[in-house]
């Protein structure tokens, strides 16, 4: 074990990344089908219609299931479909998402309201208690808290989707041109994002956020987004260098085929398997560092607009005496989180070769 | 060479053709790792293909034959890798073209077939994209007219209901059919030089004799060139014109097929010739392989590199070079052949 623990943590990371990015070269119809798993998930034009034509093979799955020919993507989707763990995290994914579309239709109050706020005594009642029609009582201004809760899901769906699409945004651009072009881009980048990966990820974030000269929604995200661009970066790099040693890359070439639509083409939807993979697993992380940078004041300042992370920042004062302001936004943040985790390994597992049984 | 191959193949396609398509001169790659001595893996080889004519390179693994091809498609890395001599393609030098010009050539002028077609085939797109990939390249045809043609070339190869199987991806295919898709492909522009690295070598036994008839008849109707690489004795006996004997990088013996077959002068392809299996052995009989491994080789340089694996090895194969000798259309590299006596 290394000494330094920073050190090690960058290490770490690097080697997670490495073994991810590795997945993509081994089996030889595995990033086809990852790469249709990506092209449902991104929904881009061209690969949807891929993912269109190839949608039969899922469904007839169950018909030739375990046949010698049976694709990756339809045999990692009848695991999934047994997959306890998969359906748990999947699960609590879609009941978030379905929170979040409808906040103003399933929250009981207005949350930007004070309405229990003739309730609230500074010094002897602070926060007011449960009491019909506020299952959770009041905030510290008399806003509902379960109104908050739901609402706040928002916030947190927002800026973990938009910060893992922008990393992921950086991350393809960077590593495509690392690993399609080679030489001292590849170099240059990859030096650069190593240096980003060796500093811990929350600590970058803040530093990120810190250089706006005030916080908003859009610092967070971008803040977030610029520490999710290394692991994208390094993760799409590693499977680009196999695909680039790959035959049908070869053959392509003995066709030919220009190198842009050597790259475009036959290189990056074949790589693309692990990062589909990563991205779910980083919408995780992008949730909980939300929820820190919030909570340590980085976030939105805007009050009217509930978060989690914010929520919880600011019951620490009463953490003592009324310790279910706090422990509730930092349930939802960890059964959120949670569930992408669960949803993002199982999916990994579903898709790696070297984990089949 | 007045050949009456020529004649035939030319009056078929109606090209002009009085030399050889392809003249490979003196080709010789040697990889270069800094602080690492360097390797020759090709070393000084010679050979013509002409219109129509099905050229093997024969040998055992690591002898060069696909460095050798890859050489002649440019497909090698630039870095690591020093390439000598001359490949001239009606008479233009391959290897001095530039990136892009040889890029515009591979594909329509010369096409080649690999050896996996399991994994040569890009499996996120349908097939019919990926044959109308070239089309759309090299004869600037739009997607539509070229999935049009692209279907016809899938027929031709014999795959049946082609307007479904464009539709299809190559892991809905037997390897047999992919090995047609690939077929398909490299000729869907008509090139005039194709290359088959070992087409068969994934294929089961009886896939393999419909891929080298598929092969044999579509060259035959359209005068292409074949230069045919592979390790199976049995595929050249099947398809080459001529015969080349790649060890160590360079052509031990060259002759026509029936000559080489019926009488092989090197110890090698004498060797190659016994170590097939055949059906008229007595059942128990051990099969006779040559010893030792391509790793026992001596360098070229003084003396035989085949000299420590030869039954027929004199002291002289330890002290030189034997040289490439021309003998009534063979060629011949070795100190003490076997079965000259007539």
């Amino acid at each position: 074990m290394p000494t330094n623990p920073f050190s090690s943590f960058g290490d770490r990371k690097k080697r997670r990344i490495d073994d991810l990015a590795a997945t993509a070269g081994d089996a030889e119809r595995q990033p086809a089908d990852d790469a249709k798993v990506g092209a449902a998930a991104t929904g881009s034009a061209q690969h949807a219609g891929n993912g269109g034509t190839q949608g039969p093979t899922v469904e007839d799955a169950g018909a030739i299931a375990g046949g010698a020919g049976q694709s990756l993507l339809a045999s990692a989707w009848e695991r999934l479909r047994r997959d306890k763990v998969f359906l748990v995290g999947a699960g609590i994914t879609l009941v978030f998402v379905l929170l979040a579309l409808f906040a103003p239709l399933i929250a009981p109050h207005d949350p930007t309201k004070g309405l229990l706020l003739n309730q609230v005594r500074q010094m002897t009642n602070p926060v007011p208690g449960a009491q019909p029609g506020f299952p959770l009582g009041g905030d510290t201004v008399g806003r509902d808290l379960l109104s908050r809760l739901i609402v706040g899901s928002r916030q947190t769906l927002i800026v973990g989707v938009f910060a893992t699409l922008g990393g992921l945004a950086g991350g393809l651009t960077l590593g495509t041109l690392a690993g399609a072009l080679g030489g001292w881009v590849d170099s240059f980048v990859m030096r650069a994002v190593d240096v980003m990966l060796s500093i811990p990820s929350l600590l970058l974030a803040i530093s990120i956020a810190a250089l706006a000269p005030e916080p908003s929604q859009i610092t967070l995200i971008i803040a977030i987004a610029v520490v999710q661009v290394p692991i994208f970066a390094r993760l799409l790099r590693g499977s680009l260098l196999a695909q680039r040693s790959s035959d049908h890359v070869l053959a392509a070439r003995a066709l030919g085929v220009r190198p842009v639509s050597i790259i475009f083409r036959h290189m990056l939807p074949n790589a693309l398997g692990p990062v589909i993979v990563q991205a779910t697993l980083v919408l995780a992380t992008s949730i909980i560092d939300a929820a820190a940078l919030s909570f340590l004041g980085l976030g939105n300042p805007d009050d009217r607009q509930p978060e989690w992370g914010a929520m919880l920042g600011t019951a620490q004062q009463y953490l003592g005496d009324y310790p279910h302001l706090a422990v509730f936004p930092a349930l939802c943040i960890i059964v959120v989180a949670l569930g992408f985790t669960l949803m993002g390994e199982s999916l990994r597992e579903a898709l790696d070769p070297k984990s089949r049984r | 060479m007045t050949q009456i191959v020529d004649a035939t193949s030319e009056s078929k396609r109606g090209r002009r053709s009085d030399g050889p398509l392809l003249e490979v001169r003196d080709l010789s790659v040697t990889f270069t790792r800094r602080g690492e001595q360097p390797f020759t893996a090709v070393d000084g080889v010679s050979f013509d293909v002409s219109p129509g004519q099905t050229v093997g390179l024969v040998g055992e693994s690591g002898c060069g034959k696909s460095v050798t091809s890859l050489a002649i498609m440019g497909l090698l890395p630039h870095r690591g890798n020093r390439i000598e001599g001359e490949v001239l393609f009606e008479g233009t030098d391959l290897l001095k073209l530039g990136d892009r010009e040889m890029n515009d050539r591979r594909g329509r002028e010369v096409g080649m077939i690999f050896q996996d077609p399991l994994s040569s085939l890009n499996p996120v797109i349908p097939l019919g994209v990926q044959v109308a990939e070239v089309l759309e390249r090299h004869k600037g045809m739009s997607r539509k007219s070229a999935l049009v043609v692209g279907q016809e070339m899938i027929e031709k190869v014999g795959i049946p209901d082609p307007t479904r199987r464009l539709k299809d991806y190559p892991h809905q295919l037997s390897g047999g059919m992919r090995q047609r898709v690939l077929i398909a492909i490299a000729l869907a522009c008509e090139p005039r030089l194709l290359i088959a690295d070992e087409p068969t070598t994934a294929l089961d036994v009886t896939i393999q004799a419909q891929i080298l008839a598929l092969l044999s008849e579509l060259v035959e109707g359209s005068g292409t060139a074949l230069i045919m690489i592979t390790h199976d004795l049995g595929v050249v006996a099947g398809l080459c014109d001529e015969v080349n004997v790649l060890y160590g990088g360079r052509i031990v013996e060259r002759a026509e097929r029936h000559a080489l077959f019926a009488r092989p002068h090197h110890p090698y392809t004498n060797g190659l010739l016994a170590s097939i299996p055949s059906l008229e052995s007595a059942r128990g009989d051990r099969l006779t392989p040559i010893p030792g491994s391509v790793a026992d080789n001596l360098p070229w340089t003084g003396s035989c590199a085949f000299a420590p694996r030869c039954f027929n090895a004199i002291p002289i194969c330890r002290q030189t070079t034997p040289e490439l000798v021309e003998d009534r259309g063979r060629s011949l590299r070795c100190h003490n052949p076997v079965g000259m006596d007539e």
